[in-house]
């Protein structure tokens, strides 16, 4: 092989051809034959000679690739003026010309308009050359920091868990420990150490240092506590650190037992930060989750279906958290599904079968359907379209029928905005124009006629502005969602809304004020989730925020979300608090309405500026806060 | 008087048109000034002479000219012992080299003086001929008879002075234009391969030797004598049997393949100018002579006899390892005559300083335990240091500079700071602390560290220095000279009072070359700053004002490493046109030039008593230079890629050297030998330091790897005896692994400087390269 490579080295000449185009390109126009060859073996000699002594000035600047600057100062060095002024944007700047039987490549010269150069602005200043010092290694140990490296890459992590038995032989024991030492993990002394071939599972060390212990107490302290800052800082630290290899099964073990004692507890926020935490854990690329998927997905499933997650299900918002964690589990089928786990198919096949229980809670029916539109269009396609007319009907029955109870109702209404939300796109797109709503009926039962309407918008958003088409679905390709617990200021980041695309938050809900549970961090103050599923939010983000009355938001408007026996919800927040848009005060307009009997009232108003507000005709204690930018006039409901 | 100087630019000027210069064992001390009065016209002649040879030699070597008969005249000449105990006893410091004296004390060489007589009267400089000419009592009309004559007869250096490039290489290349029938090159060729395969084990890999070489010049005299087709041919035909360690010597052959090539192709000439040396039992010697005798197989016995130093030793013949340990080199190993010189690798004895005993600080912190413990550990350096190391050199061997007071308050430093110094050992590894030059896209080629760590300096690509603090001491300008005046010179913190507040910054940047920045050190003192770069200049900074003091010119080609003498004062520089060179601050000139490597010379080192100068070069030798005279007292062979960094253990009895082919090699001065290879790395090592007790060894490379080795067990397993540095059969364990003790990953850093505080804490310094 490198005896090949070397003959070929030796008879690497320039054609003569190239010879040829160049010497026309200086005017020469007859070149002999022979002349052509001379001057292509005397040409690539010399190429070669200066590459070679190009190569030299890149080993002294210290750096692997070849730069045009190394084959300046090796002309330099020949005494040839060097190439001035050879610089391109791009890899390869020749471009390839054919014709009359003849192929060339060029270096394009374009001519540059100095008046274009004067006018455009400059570029960015370049950072400044600065020094950052840290610990590659403490005392021969290896600290744990973003500087360095990964302690265990993800391939290593890979191999010790999918090669779980290797032959170990007495002289591969040595290596292990000096590459232990090496890495700064201290293996242990090798007990098991005994003359023959042993087949030993991979000593895998549990035990952690005092600052990781230190710093796994400060992690999960701060993910659950009350401070929001911190948690940010934690989940952020999770998110990028990467050397938490040690500590992942403690993490996955305190998320799995949390969500199991919070589910029975019925305590939403800490359910929601652990989901939080997981999805920190699923965005470190440094770490090898496989390994801890079997706790893992069941804590994300919990919350994606379980009946009961907060203790006041007609009130509190447990809907976002069974729609974050269905878009973690979607994550994850989509990250971590193998042929042999067949993550994806078994949990299609849980959800379907609760779905299609006629048993089955509203909550966690909800959580099945959701858990599968994020599985993906062909999952809607196939497992939900089928069974719309079915589950129209039962939403009928619910929402017109008999009063049966009003936590089934809001159940029945959410899981039919669902529907729409997820189905929408989907039919838009299978299904020909043009949309009749009486095909619909027949097609689609029940929820037909509303489908059709969404079906219309999508489409007429989706050519208004191509690019947000996959923004109406809001479910599909939408950005991955934060769940941010967050002070009032931060619920502003809904955005200023413009008219056009304006929907009606299907799902807007409030937790009204709730005494502290024992478990709940935060002081007991009043929590109000606000969630906003705007498709004209910028950043088209749900946002939840829970924001406690005692923080500084300023203006907190109390909704009398028990008094009315319709329960209609509104909740309007303002806080002029520093806010995302800066130095304008954020309002946050929101206005819910959940009657029971007026489903159309879910239609979009748009003629509603800038508030997703949609009035209903039935009495309700609509109390809609006063804005305080120039921008937006105050609404009045009645 | 103003005729050495004149000659000294002549040189200097020739030097600066030629880069292939390949002066051996010739140095010159050019002293401008401080001429002894009573011996001026000796030393008038003197130099006359020296410079006369020296410039003969680059103007040989600029025609491609080098007569290896004269060089072997210059060497063996005996040095003229009555000549330089005069000069010892004018009191003059280090004075002329043997080797120019021995040129001085050469009288036969007429031939030679009358070509740098004519060479002289080209360049127009009648009055040094006329000096020279009186000087060797040469008649007028002689010189006119028999330069003519040597220049007609195109024999001799008069030629080379005279003629112009164009005939010169053809004299160069000649002995190659005998030859054989081409075609029968390859039947040669294989012929010896295949009685080399059956001769007896033990001789084969001895005799392998021989293939490179031969293949080469085979190759060579294919080309030189237009049979191109045939040396494609031979070359493809016979280049994969050759070490793959010659890869690069190879490819560069490869692309050599018309006779117009050859000229001016340094590689080619330096396989002519030096002998390839090879090293071969006596037996096996034997064997391959009488093989090619019987054969009559007078090609290859020509080129053997011609353009390869056998060197012969009696003994048993050396192992395949042993031999590959030792060769790569661009031209075969060392003889074994060049490392026989005493080389007194002893510390110099440290200047007598009184410790302060009654030191508030260490009074303050220390409980009662510590100051028992620190007044035996105090006389043992007493002891110490009023031993004289037999193997050190006179302590007034090479001149050094006086300490002043600021010197001695920094060695005080120096001692307080040893006192708290971390032991190293394999159980105990230092801590490393990484500096990262972030947004570098300038590109970071060199580093530095002060000694006492705390200012860090940069050299860039883009032709800046630049010089962070990383202490919290901000760095300061010396006032200007108006506001100097203003000061109470009289006060206890004037040196205090000079500095200017409002210049504090943590970070200066110097401009002034213009090219990259290659090498960079800070003077021992801290008060001075030496960058070399590509634009051929070596340039001495102030760290007072942050200004350039000096620009030292000479190199003309790129300046690949520079560094402070561990004395301060000295400086050593070494670059592209092979000659690392000896300056002292206060000269502009050179005080020595050591040439003698066949390629670049890309790292220089002084040793820590000063005496010494070690350089490595991509000829894939390491050289060590005595200061004193200028010889080459040790060559090192085993590198088998261009080597980038080399260390003196601080008992300065060992030295480690780091190459493109990712290998450590250590080496024992005292014996000439190679005592331990450190494999590991994955790319080019570029730092190499030891720990300050010499215990651990760490090394940076290009694979973003600190690695640190066993230093102490790497040199106790030493058994070296007369017989193995006689015949070079060493014995390298491989235990590298046990010998490494930590590898450590950087993210996405080269290391390409290493450093250990006093305290024995590594630093490591390189640019983050996203």
């Amino acid at each position: 092989m490198a005896e090949e490579r070397r003959q070929k080295q030796c008879s690497v000449v320039l054609p003569t051809e190239s010879m040829k185009a160049m010497a026309e390109s200086v005017g020469v126009g007859q070149l002999h034959e022979e002349s052509c060859v001379a001057l292509s073996e005397e040409v690539s000699y010399r190429i070669k000679e200066i590459a070679q002594d190009a190569l030299k000035f890149m080993h002294h600047g210290k750096r692997r690739k070849l730069t045009t600057s190394d084959i300046d100062n090796a002309l330099k060095l020949k005494n040839v003026e060097p190439l001035y002024g050879f610089q391109s944007q791009e890899f390869i700047p020749f471009r390839f010309a054919s014709g009359g039987g003849r192929e060339l490549h060029f270096y394009e010269e374009r001519e540059v308009d100095l008046s274009d150069i004067i006018n455009t602005p400059l570029p960015r200043v370049p950072l400044d050359v600065s020094l950052k010092a840290h610990w590659l290694s403490i005392e021969g140990v290896q600290p744990s920091i973003p500087e360095n490296p990964p302690p265990a890459p993800k391939e290593q992590q890979k191999a010790e868990s999918t090669e779980p038995l290797k032959v170990v032989k007495p002289g591969q024991e040595e290596d292990a420990t000096i590459q232990g030492k090496s890495q700064g993990a201290t293996a242990a002394d090798g007990k098991g150490k005994e003359k023959g071939l042993i087949r030993l599972k991979p000593r895998s060390t549990h035990e952690l240092s005092v600052e990781q212990q230190l710093y796994y107490k400060e992690i999960t302290e701060a993910c659950v506590g009350s401070c929001e800052a911190k948690r940010a800082e934690a989940l952020q630290s999770i998110a990028t650190d990467p050397g938490l290899y040690q500590m992942l099964p403690r993490f996955s073990t305190f998320i799995s037992e949390g969500v199991r004692v919070n589910v029975v507890q019925n305590n939403l926020a800490l359910l929601i930060y652990l989901m939080r935490m997981v999805k920190a854990l699923m965005d470190n690329p440094t770490l090898y989750l496989e390994k801890y998927l079997h706790e893992l997905i069941p804590a994300v499933v919990t919350c994606i279906v379980s009946k009961q997650l907060c203790l006041r299900p007609d009130v509190d918002n447990h809907w976002a958290l069974r729609d974050f964690a269905a878009r973690l589990m979607a994550q994850s089928c989509k990250t971590f599904s193998t042929t042999t786990n067949n993550i994806q198919s078994r949990i299609t096949k849980t959800f379907t079968k609760s779905w299609l229980d006629d048993k089955t809670q509203w909550t966690t029916r909800y959580g099945c359907i959701a858990g599968l539109a994020e599985l993906g269009p062909d999952v809607i396609k196939t497992l939900i379209l089928p069974r719309l007319a079915v589950e129209g009907a039962r939403i009928k029955a619910v929402t017109e029928g008999p009063v049966v109870s009003n936590i089934d109702k809001i159940g029945a209404d959410h899981v039919q905005s669902l529907l729409l939300k997820h189905c929408a796109s989907v039919i838009a797109k299978i299904r020909p124009q043009p949309d009749n709503v009486e095909q619909y009926r027949t097609d689609f039962g029940y929820l037909g006629p509303m489908l059709c309407s969404h079906v219309m918008k999508a489409r007429t958003q989706a050519a208004l502005q191509a690019q947000q088409v996959n923004r109406t679905t809001l479910t599909i390709t939408q950005p991955r969602p934060t769940l941010s617990v967050s002070q009032s200021g931060l619920s502003g980041s809904t955005g200023p809304r413009t008219p056009s695309i304006i929907k009606v938050p299907s799902s807007l809900t409030l937790m009204s004020p709730r005494p502290g549970t024992p478990s709940q961090p935060s002081p007991p103050a009043t929590k109000y989730i606000v969630m906003a599923t705007s498709a004209g939010a910028a950043s088209t983000q749900q946002v939840i925020t829970l924001s406690s009355s005692q923080s500084a938001s300023p203006v907190t408007s109390t909704v009398p979300s028990a008094s009315s026996t319709l329960q209609p919800l509104v909740k309007l927040e303002s806080s002029s608090g520093p806010g995302l848009t800066g130095s304008r005060p954020m309002q946050k307009y929101i206005v819910v309405s959940l009657p029971s009997s007026a489903s159309s009232s879910l239609e979009p108003k748009s003629s509603v500026l800038s508030t997703s507000f949609s009035s209903t005709p039935l009495e309700a204690g609509l109390k809609i806060e006063q804005s305080e930018s120039p921008g937006v006039s105050t609404q009045s409901p009645h | 008087m103003i005729i050495i100087v004149n000659l000294g630019c002549t040189a200097a000027w020739w030097l600066a048109r030629s880069p292939s210069s390949i002066i051996k064992g010739l140095s010159v001390w050019i002293r401008t000034n401080r001429v002894a009065g009573s011996c001026a016209v000796r030393v008038l002649f003197f130099f006359n002479l020296a410079h006369a040879h020296f410039i003969l030699k680059m103007a040989a070597v600029q025609g491609g000219l080098v007569d290896a008969n004269e060089e072997k005249d210059i060497k063996s000449e005996p040095a003229n012992d009555t000549w330089a105990n005069n000069n010892a006893n004018d009191g003059r410091l280090p004075s002329a080299s043997p080797g120019a004296s021995a040129a001085a004390g050469a009288p036969e060489d007429q031939q030679t003086l009358l070509a740098v007589l004519q060479f002289l009267r080209k360049n127009k400089l009648t009055e040094s001929v006329e000096i020279l000419r009186r000087e060797a009592g040469l008649p007028e009309d002689s010189l006119e008879s028999k330069g003519a004559d040597s220049s007609g007869a195109g024999s001799g250096g008069a030629a080379a002075a005279a003629g112009e490039d164009q005939p010169d290489v053809n004299v160069v290349l000649s002995a190659y234009s005998q030859q054989g029938d081409p075609v029968l090159y390859p039947v040669y060729y294989s012929g010896l391969k295949r009685f080399i395969e059956t001769v007896l084990d033990c001789h084969r890999a001895e005799l392998s030797q021989v293939f490179y070489p031969l293949f080469v010049h085979m190759y060579l005299e294919l080309v030189y004598n237009n049979h191109e087709s045939e040396a494609k041919a031979f070359f493809e035909k016979f280049c994969g049997d050759q070490e793959c360690y010659y890869g690069d010597d190879l490819r560069i052959l490869s692309s050599l393949s018309k006779r117009e090539h050859m000229r001016g192709n340094e590689t080619l000439l330096d396989f002519r100018t030096s002998k390839f040396v090879l090293r071969i039992s006596r037996d096996s010697y034997q064997l391959l002579k009488r093989h090619l005798q019987e054969r009559q197989n007078n090609q290859i016995w020509n080129i053997i006899q011609e353009h390869l130093y056998i060197d012969i030793f009696d003994g048993i013949p050396r192992s395949k390892g042993q031999i590959d340990a030792m060769s790569g080199s661009l031209a075969g190993e060392a003889k074994r005559e060049a490392n026989k010189a005493k080389v007194y690798y002893g510390l110099l004895k440290e200047p007598e300083i009184e410790l302060p005993l009654d030191d508030e600080d260490e009074e303050a912190e220390n409980e009662e335990g510590k100051p028992k413990k620190k007044k035996p550990k105090k006389d043992s350096m007493g002891s110490k240091s009023k031993k004289q190391d037999p193997n050190a050199p006179a302590q007034t061997r090479i001149p050094l500079p006086e300490l002043k007071d600021s010197d001695k308050l920094d060695k005080i430093m120096y001692m307080k700071e040893a006192t708290k110094k971390i032991r190293l050992g394999p159980d105990n590894l230092p801590s490393i602390c990484f500096y990262s030059f972030l947004n570098a896209y300038q590109g970071l080629t060199a580093v530095d560290f002060t000694d006492d760590s705390s200012l860090i300096a940069g050299g860039f690509a883009d032709s800046t220095v630049r010089v962070w603090s990383v202490t919290p001491k901000k760095l300061r300008k010396v006032k200007s000279a108006a506001d100097l005046n203003l000061i109470d010179k009289e006060s206890d913190d004037v040196l205090e009072r000079i500095m200017d507040e409002k210049t504090a910054s943590e970070s200066k940047i110097l401009h002034g070359h213009s090219g990259p920045v290659y090498g960079i050190s800070f003077s021992p003192d801290r008060n001075y700053l030496l960058s070399s770069s590509e634009d051929g200049t070596i340039r001495l900074w102030s760290l007072l004002t942050f200004t350039c003091l000096v620009g030292y010119k000479g190199h003309n080609y790129p300046v690949w490493d520079t560094q402070f003498s561990p004395h301060g004062y000295y400086f050593i520089s070494g670059g592209h046109d092979r000659v690392a060179r000896l300056w002292a601050t206060d000269h502009y000139q050179p005080l020595r030039m050591f040439s003698g490597h066949l390629a670049d010379i890309t790292c220089t080192r002084f040793h820590p008593n000063s005496n010494y100068v070690a350089t490595g070069s991509s000829d894939r030798t390491i050289r060590l230079w005595d200061v004193l005279n200028g010889n080459c007292v040790r060559i090192f062979t085993g590198h088998k890629g261009p080597i980038h960094t080399l260390a003196f253990s601080p008992n300065g009895k060992f030295l480690a050297s780091g190459a493109t082919d990712g290998r450590v090699l250590l080496w024992d001065i005292g014996h000439g030998l190679m005592i331990g290879e450190l494999k590991g790395h994955t790319d080019t090592v570029y730092s190499l330091r030891f720990s300050r007790d010499g215990e651990i060894l760490a090394s940076g490379s290009m694979d973003n790897t600190v690695r640190l080795w066993d230093a102490t067990k790497a040199f106790d397993d030493l058994e070296t005896d007369d017989f193995t540095a006689a015949t070079g059969h060493i014995h390298l364990q491989d235990n590298s692994q046990e010998l490494l003790l930590g590898t450590y990953m950087t993210k996405s850093t080269p290391v390409i400087h290493l450093h250990f505080t006093r305290r024995n804490l590594l630093l490591a310094a390189g640019a983050y390269n996203p």
